[in-house]
């Protein structure tokens, strides 16, 4: 298993969707490759952070709003 | 015995098969029950749904568009547009993912009207190789935050991902961020599950490339 083959493995690598015998040549590149390694755990803290910093805030005064705004909608919809 | 298995069949084959399908697979999502209330007219039910699914809609469309106006006023159309196509929900995909998908074509619509001179679709810069290999093979600090305030850091993350071809910020908000299966993120986007794992991939490659340039080790005195 070279890079390319290695890169083109990595989602379902990710994800845990991986044929047993693959995985073997999988961890047998990482543990050779240190490119490779580096691409994994800097992919995974990506993930990790984007996960752990919603960069949005939605505040229950926004909720509230709109869930206001959508009830009096569908309600006023119905009544027609 | 014999008779009993024979009975069981028997009040199956008198069910609707997506009935029986449910019967022999998992127990119902609780969403159903609601979705069944609010079909019937109740709004309350409706509006636990919205109370349950608002802020996953919101996040999801200003992932999509950058724009906080435009997440509100997408939320809103979504959650209208579901009450007013219930009956279409048919309980074929869970009502999130439906909700989902709703919300995904309303923000692509918002973009195209936004941007008139180019065209948006999930297909969008697919074709380009652009961050697909990597480049930058410097570890990151132990804890990449580490060098920035959480405003800061809010911002380079919002930067960053919004740097990214909208079919690549999207399809990585529904599998990374919002958590959709691969199955539901394709089917949210109507895209296949192939086509769906390979922007997964592009996405968090030019992510990560992209955030390389915070977070990466340096010498000393450097940021
Ligand atoms: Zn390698």
């Amino acid at each position: 298993m070279n890079c390319t083959d290695f890169l083109a493995k990595l989602t379902d690598y990710f994800d845990g969707q991986i044929d047993p015998e693959l995985l073997i040549e999988v961890k047998e590149h990482l543990g050779s490759c240190h490119h490779c390694e580096v691409v994994v755990d800097t992919t995974r803290k990506t993930i990790d952070i984007y996960r752990g910093h919603q960069p949005y805030e939605f505040p229950e005064e926004l909720s509230e709003r709109l869930r206001t705004a959508v009830m009096n909608r569908c309600k006023a919809s119905v009544s027609k | 015995m014999a008779v009993e298995t024979q009975s069981t069949t028997e009040d199956l084959t008198d069910l609707p098969p997506e009935i029986v399908a449910t019967l022999q697979a998992e127990p119902p999502h609780p969403d159903l029950e609601l979705v069944e209330r609010a079909k019937a007219g109740d709004t309350s039910a409706f509006e636990q749904l919205v109370r349950q699914y608002e802020r996953q809609i919101f996040r999801t469309a200003q992932h999509i568009t950058q724009n906080r106006e435009d997440a509100e006023d997408i939320t809103q159309d979504v959650f209208f547009k579901a009450f007013q196509k219930l009956d279409q929900f048919q309980g074929n995909s869970k009502f999130s993912t439906w909700l989902v998908r709703i919300a995904v074509n309303e923000s692509l619509m918002r973009l195209r009207k936004r941007k008139t001179s180019k065209t948006v679709s999930m297909d969008q810069d697919v074709q380009t190789d652009e961050g697909s290999i990597p480049r930058d093979f410097a570890e990151w600090r132990p804890n990449p935050e580490q060098n920035y305030s959480q405003s800061e850091l809010a911002e380079i993350l919002r930067k960053t991902i919004a740097g990214l071809p909208p079919g690549f910020r999207t399809v990585f908000t529904l599998r990374d961020i919002e958590n959709l299966s691969t199955e539901e993120t394709a089917e949210a986007l109507g895209l296949s599950v192939p086509a769906v794992k390979s922007r997964l991939l592009r996405a968090r490659l030019q992510l990560r490339e992209r955030l390389s340039r915070y977070f990466r080790k340096t010498k000393e005195g450097s940021k």
